[in-house]
């Protein structure tokens, strides 16, 4: 692993998160968080694993970022562009994390090198779907379809 | 520089506490939903690291909890926004500090 590549996509990654998090205009958090959810998926290709790269980038930056800015659109009307910040969830934020960073630099045995892996292919993934794993799978496909129906059933205009 | 587990260990850690930042001091329910996912995607790149650098087991486990995190993940954005829409219709904001009626 390239360590100049780790460190732009790390910069990438965080830059543009802490910007989602703290831009006022909520389009710009909305572009900016599709951004860090690329740099998240970099992460992914980098360390071996392209496939949840491939679906992270398809989930996040294909679905749920248009997602969030069609919700952006519909509910902008009358909703003042200025909201409050509330500086405690800085503080607690920076607390939680010196607190991460004090426990990790604290374990051993987290600077070995990388072990050279057999990569994981689509085939293996497909295989493991439908053999170890076809039980959470039956239970992913019933909640994806339970989210659908809520949603539709949520945003559905009352009949009065 | 060899990369370790560490220093992706604490990218996540930082990435997890951006998105606490924003579910915690942003007072727009969308901002709120961007932080939890920010979070979920701390923990999947927690996973994958996890899974990268451990022994070696034949079956991929990280990976395959990373797939199915993000396809919760996506249900979860899915609701909350449908939520934020429901909420919007009723009380004509949705800054979550107004929202404090239990009564509909």
């Amino acid at each position: 692993m390239n360590s100049v590549v780790f460190i732009v996509i790390a910069i990438l990654t965080l830059a543009a998160a802490l910007a989602a998090a703290t831009l006022p205009k909520l389009v710009h958090a909305a572009l900016s968080f599709a951004l860090s959810f690329v740099g998240v998926a970099l992460f992914y290709f980098l360390l071996g694993a392209e496939f949840v790269g491939l679906v992270q980038v398809f989930v996040y930056v294909g679905a749920v970022a248009v997602l969030i800015v069609f919700t952006i659109l519909l509910t902008r009307r009358g909703a003042e562009e200025e909201h409050g910040f509330h500086w405690s969830g800085a503080l607690i934020g920076l607390a939680v994390f010196a607190g991460l960073t004090w426990a990790i630099l604290r374990s051993s045995g987290l600077s070995a090198p990388a072990p050279t892996v057999a990569a994981v292919t689509v085939k293996r993934i497909g295989e493991l779907l439908m053999t170890d794993y076809v039980w959470p799978l039956q239970c992913v496909g019933l909640i994806l379809t339970a989210a659908l129906v809520g949603a539709m059933v949520l945003v559905m205009e009352e009949k009065r | 520089m060899t990369i370790t587990l560490q220093l992706f260990l604490l990218v996540s850690a930082a990435l997890f506490c951006i998105g606490l930042l924003a579910a915690l001091s942003r007072r727009h329910a969308i901002f709120i939903l961007i932080g939890i996912e920010m979070m979920l995607a701390a923990a999947g790149l927690n996973f994958i690291a996890f899974w990268r650098f451990g022994p070696q087991p034949a079956p991929a486990t990280g990976v395959m909890v990373t797939i199915f995190a993000i396809a919760i993940a996506a249900a979860e954005a899915a609701v909350g926004l449908a939520l934020v829409i429901a909420v919007y219709r009723h009380y004509r904001t949705i800054n979550v500090d107004q929202i404090d009626q239990l009564k509909g």
